[in-house]
């Protein structure tokens, strides 16, 4: 079974009709990358996977998005358990304007998963060793964490959100803010997460695409145009308009 | 046409725009020298701790002072509750709908209300309607009607300058809405809420119309005991000191009105570094 099915999937933004009767499986402990030209959907796709986008007023949605075969745009789902298994990082590092270490155990308090110290300093600890932010920061847990850099804050978004252990980590062009040295970094560590999570990425950049994920999905207007292996998709791709877009000749 | 020279034009409008800002504070520094040259000498401890004697010519302002001071504090207990309460609702729950629009609105547009038609409407519902009788709490009523779209207006500006991508990274987490707003937005918030806040405490100090017909009396011979009570206040016996008193020594007018002025200054710039203290030191 797929970790992820979503199966005649539409949403529209009021009346603008943003994605066109998708349908996906994405395999677990992979990475999937998701390329397309600006405004194609890539971002409404991946917020339709954590429900993020109900909090757009005026967001209507048809179809289904199966993880681990139940639909999560079932009435019954409870959308922020779902959340918690589904994380999220974003364009921007968004780090909240507190510690290193309250960053890491925000989601672990306010969701009253753990409350007791050693349990939350060890989950905190484990965290920022998955992002390897561990061995730099361990003293300097108490400082705010806007004094990092781009790449660090990224890194530790990432584990603010490991640690509220999801099993399926969505990155929304995670790198678009970083020099291209921390973009190697950041795709190293998600090679790194691919054996413990099921990683959704979208990517405005072809070669991170082909550097990182196993299958990729190619977007145009709204449609899914083509989704199979990375290999494929860039060397042989079956539609023409894939080609056109990884070849270069448009977009 | 006569073309000048883009430097010397340059330097011509940049005049301009200077004198526009000096002639927009010279009054105001004005004003603030003259009172504190002949207030000055008027303000003793015994000017700010005694009743006043000798019909007022003499003798301190104590009690406008503690007047003041009480109507203000319950206002603002009274508000500032009710007012973020609202100002949640409407930035993070309403749809906007007819009905948010049109409360929207409102709020704007009350704002714009002469404070003397809150005082007439705090006379007849307070003071008469619910029996509270020229009162404190009357008063404190009125002023937090006036204030309240005040106060939701600033809450909300500080509930929406918070990022959106803070509360999608906490919602992101699986952390529930109500959450989100009680540890991710009212936290990063509130400094520009306690801002707002006290900026309302200095307007409100200085209002007369709406304190005149609910709470203000001429003169009272002792501190008040409870919020039924009625008090004299600073702006209202700055009013009488001014215009209804024969034989008024000048001093005591001006030493009335610095201290107000110096209540109203003090809370603005405690508003202001507070601002500043919590932007520099936030841990949100
Ligand atoms: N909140 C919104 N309200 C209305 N329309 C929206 C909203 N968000 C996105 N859209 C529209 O939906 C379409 C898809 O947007 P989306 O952000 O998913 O594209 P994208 O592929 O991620 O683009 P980019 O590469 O620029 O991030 C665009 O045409 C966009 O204008
Ligand atoms: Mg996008």
């Amino acid at each position: 079974m797929s970790k992820i099915e979503i199966k005649n999937f539409n949403l529209y933004y009021g009346n603008f009709h943003a994605l066109k009767d998708i349908s996906i499986s994405i395999e677990e402990k992979r990475i999937t990358a998701m390329i397309g030209p600006s405004g194609c959907g890539k971002s409404t796709l991946l917020r339709s996977i954590n429900r993020i986008n109900d909090t757009i007023e005026g967001v209507k949605t048809e179809g289904e998005v199966n993880i681990e075969g139940v639909n999560i745009y079932n009435d019954n789902v409870d959308v922020d358990f779902l959340r918690r298994n589904v994380g999220m990082v974003f364009q921007r590092p968004n780090p909240f304007p507190i510690s290193i270490y309250e960053n890491v155990a925000f989601g672990l308090r306010v969701n009253r998963i753990a409350s007791s110290k050693e349990i939350i300093d060890e989950t905190v600890e484990k965290s920022l060793k998955s992002v390897l932010l561990w061995d730099n920061m361990k003293d300097k847990l108490h400082k705010s964490a806007l004094t990092l850099t781009l790449e660090q804050q990224q890194r530790l978004c990432i584990a603010r959100g490991i640690a509220v252990a999801p099993h399926i980590i969505l990155l929304d062009e995670p790198c678009s803010s970083l020099d291209p040295v921390a973009t190697r970094e950041i795709e190293e560590l998600m090679i790194r997460l691919k054996d413990d999570y099921t990683i959704v990425i979208v990517t405005h950049n072809m070669q991170q695409a082909a550097r990182i994920s196993q299958d990729t999905a190619f977007m145009l207007l709204g449609k899914l145009i083509e989704f199979s292996k990375t290999d494929k998709i860039f060397t042989n791709p079956s539609k023409k308009e894939t080609d056109d877009y990884v070849s270069g000749r448009f977009g | 046409m006569i073309k000048l020279n883009p430097k010397l034009s340059q330097k011509l409008s940049y005049t301009l725009l200077f004198m526009a800002t000096m002639l927009a504070i010279i009054p105001v520094l004005v004003i603030i020298f003259f009172i504190v040259k002949n207030g000055a000498s008027s303000i003793s401890w015994e000017f700010l701790t005694s009743m006043p004697r000798n019909g007022m010519r003499a003798g301190g302002i104590l009690p406008a002072i503690v007047g003041t001071f009480s109507i203000v504090v319950c206002a603002i207990i009274i508000t500032l509750p009710i007012g973020v309460c609202a100002a949640i609702y409407l930035n993070e729950y309403a749809k906007d709908n007819l009905l948010t629009r049109i409360i929207k609105l409102a709020i704007v547009n009350l704002a714009g209300v002469p404070s003397v038609v809150y005082g007439l409407f705090g006379l007849g519902i307070f003071v008469m309607f619910l029996k509270l009788g020229v009162s404190i709490i009357a008063g404190a009523l009125t002023l937090s009607i006036m204030e309240l779209p005040v106060i939701i207006t600033t809450a909300k500006g500080a509930l929406n300058s918070v990022p959106q991508s803070f509360r999608e990274a906490s919602l992101s987490l699986g952390v529930t809405r109500w959450q989100t707003i009680r540890y991710v937005v009212l936290p990063n918030a509130l400094p520009g809420i306690l801002t707002g806040a006290i900026l309302s405490i200095a307007r409100i100090s200085g209002e007369t119309a709406p304190i005149l017909f609910t709470v203000a009396v001429f003169y009272v011979p002792n501190l008040p005991n409870s919020i039924f009570d009625q008090v004299m206040t600073l702006p209202y016996h700055l009013y009488i000191v001014s215009t209804q008193i024969p034989n008024m020594p000048k001093n005591v007018i001006y030493g009335t009105t610095l201290v107000l002025m110096m209540m109203v200054l003090t809370m603005s710039f405690v508003a202001i570094f507070g601002r500043a203290y919590f932007r520099k030191h936030r841990k949100w």
